[in-house]
């Protein structure tokens, strides 16, 4: 669905994605992990269009999109959750998820799409009326989520989605993420919770210092050594 | 007390005045942090179109000020376009400097095609009558202007609460690189923004015709300062803000005419402009965020 081909990405004079390639299966959940710095973000934002890449190629469903504007980028079927949730914090949840739909003109779908996110996550449907900067750190998670998902992507990239959220609201974000899978969205998740990111993911990959260095299935890297001491603290 | 009502009621349509050209100040502010003070001149080519299209076109009041919007609205985009956008990811200072070149510019391009002569407003066009209501005299004009104003500030209200490209200029505002997640295309909604903040200032310069009856090429210098002034002051970049900034300026500016001397009525608009960046730099509505990002 999504090949990322040996992709160069510079800031100024910092080699920031050094040859990175990435492929993504359709219905697939995978996952990027690696340390803070390591450039899983950068990642994100390149698919995006947000960043471009100085050499290499990006195609999602057989296109180029390379070169192609971010917004043609939404319109195309990818739709992100970025780091930090992003949410406008000076406007409403309603407006929040109306935001997420700005490519869609179909208002009837719009609306059933907006009360599948209501019915997913009722504690924004309770607030819908409340600016977002006033909820907790797990209610905007949910709305930066079901902002994403008002765009009906055919592939999610998620960054970060567990940061500071408390234990137990970063298991309810991961069957979040399972359900959203599962109901046919396919999913690439930027995580520094590799554990948790490999425990629901098919496949994953490692980076260090904008390469990637372990590449398998979750299972694989969940058993070997190196993820293990690095990353799981085993 | 009576003569206080009388300066509030001649404040208010002064203000009016300030308040539509403060909104264009802080909307592009808000968007794209840049002071645009080629502001005060956009509403000076406002006047003028409005000038023509009474004068030769021999249109009504109504007809010149929309004349004087859309063309405002299209000269704004322009400017942007070519002066600003080029330097979006400049220093700030860049095109803060680009943006007082704009305002040289139109003035004298102005002053080089049409001369630098005032030209009196035509007086046909807005037949003076006054009403007396309990010892408050009140012109047609007065209620002309602030009607006008209050409808346009209602409707661009409308346009950013419940539009679709409304959120989006909040959205823009609040956060460009969620926004480009959302499929925001943020040339657009720049280009809206100056157009909307741009055919404000239209309508304003053709209310400035109707309200001083005189208009020249240097017209906008001094309105737009106040202006200015009357959006840090509501806090810049707070669409209220700037409405009830430039209610207050007006109303100082003609309390300060009424009971000091109008002579001191510049240097009481840009004393205030001090006392706010000395007591509240965010301005009345401002929240202190520090740096906006």
């Amino acid at each position: 669905m999504l090949e990322v081909k040996d992709i160069d990405v510079y800031y100024g004079a910092i080699h920031a994605l050094k040859k990175l390639s990435i492929t993504i299966e359709k219905g697939k959940i995978v996952t990027l992990i690696g340390a803070n710095g390591a450039g899983k973000t950068t990642t994100l934002k390149t698919i995006s269009g947000l960043i471009r890449p100085r050499s290499g190629s990006i195609t999602f469903k057989n296109v180029d999109i390379t070169r192609t504007a971010p917004e043609k980028i939404v319109a195309m079927g990818i739709s992100q959750v970025p780091e930090g949730r992003r949410v406008f914090s000076a406007m409403t949840v309603l407006e929040n998820l109306e935001m997420g739909a700005y490519l869609r003109r179909d208002k009837k779908e719009v609306e059933m799409d907006m009360e599948k996110v209501f019915t997913r996550f009722p504690r924004l449907k309770e607030r819908r009326k409340q600016l977002a900067g006033t909820l907790s750190g797990g209610e905007q998670q949910m709305l930066a989520i079901g902002r994403a998902l008002m765009a009906q992507p055919e592939l999610l990239l998620m960054d970060e989605p567990s940061m500071g959220l408390a234990p137990l609201l970063v298991k309810e974000i991961f069957e979040i993420i399972q359900d959203i899978n599962s109901q046919g969205t396919t999913i690439l998740l930027v995580e520094q919770n590799a554990h948790m990111a490999l425990s629901i993911a098919d496949n994953a990959y490692v980076m260090e210092t904008g390469e990637i260095v372990l590449q398998g299935t979750a299972k694989e890297l969940m058993n070997s050594e190196e993820v293990k001491r690095a990353y799981l603290g085993g | 007390m009576l003569e206080f009502f009388q300066q509030a009621v001649n404040g208010l349509s002064l203000g009016a005045i300030y308040a539509l050209i403060a909104l264009g100040y802080t909307m592009v502010y808000g968007i794209i942090l840049l002071i645009n003070f080629a502001h005060g001149d956009i509403m000076m080519v406002g006047a003028y179109v409005g000038f023509f299209s009474i004068s030769l076109l021999g249109s009504n009041i109504l007809v010149a000020m929309i004349f004087a919007m859309v063309t405002c609205a299209v000269l704004g985009v322009l400017i942007e376009k070519i002066a600003y956008k080029p330097l979006r990811n400049s220093t700030r200072i860049a095109a803060l400097i680009t943006a007082i070149g704009v305002s040289l510019f139109l003035e004298y391009i102005t002053i080089f095609l049409l001369g630098a002569t005032q030209r009196v407003f035509p007086a046909s066009a807005f037949p003076a009558k006054y009403y007396n209501l309990m010892g408050i005299v009140i012109s047609n004009k007065d209620i002309f202007i602030i009607v006008s104003a209050v409808l346009l500030m209602i409707v661009l209200h409308y346009i950013i609460k419940r539009t679709r490209t409304g959120k989006a200029m909040r959205a823009v505002s609040l956060d460009r690189e969620a926004a480009v997640l959302m499929g925001i295309s943020v040339d657009r909604t720049i280009s809206v923004t100056f157009a909307i903040g741009s055919s404000l200032a239209a309508a304003a310069g053709v209310l400035v015709g109707v309200y001083y009856n005189t208009i020249n090429p240097l017209m906008g210098i001094i309105p737009g300062l106040k202006a200015f002034v009357a959006a840090v002051l509501g806090g810049i970049g707070i669409i209220p803000g700037a409405m009830v900034g430039g209610f207050v300026m007006g109303i100082l500016e003609t309390m300060v005419s009424g009971y000091g001397s109008s002579l001191y009525r510049d240097a009481a608009a840009f004393g205030i402009l001090i006392l706010i960046l000395l007591v509240k730099p965010t301005g009345l509505f401002g929240k202190n965020n520090g740096e906006k990002v």
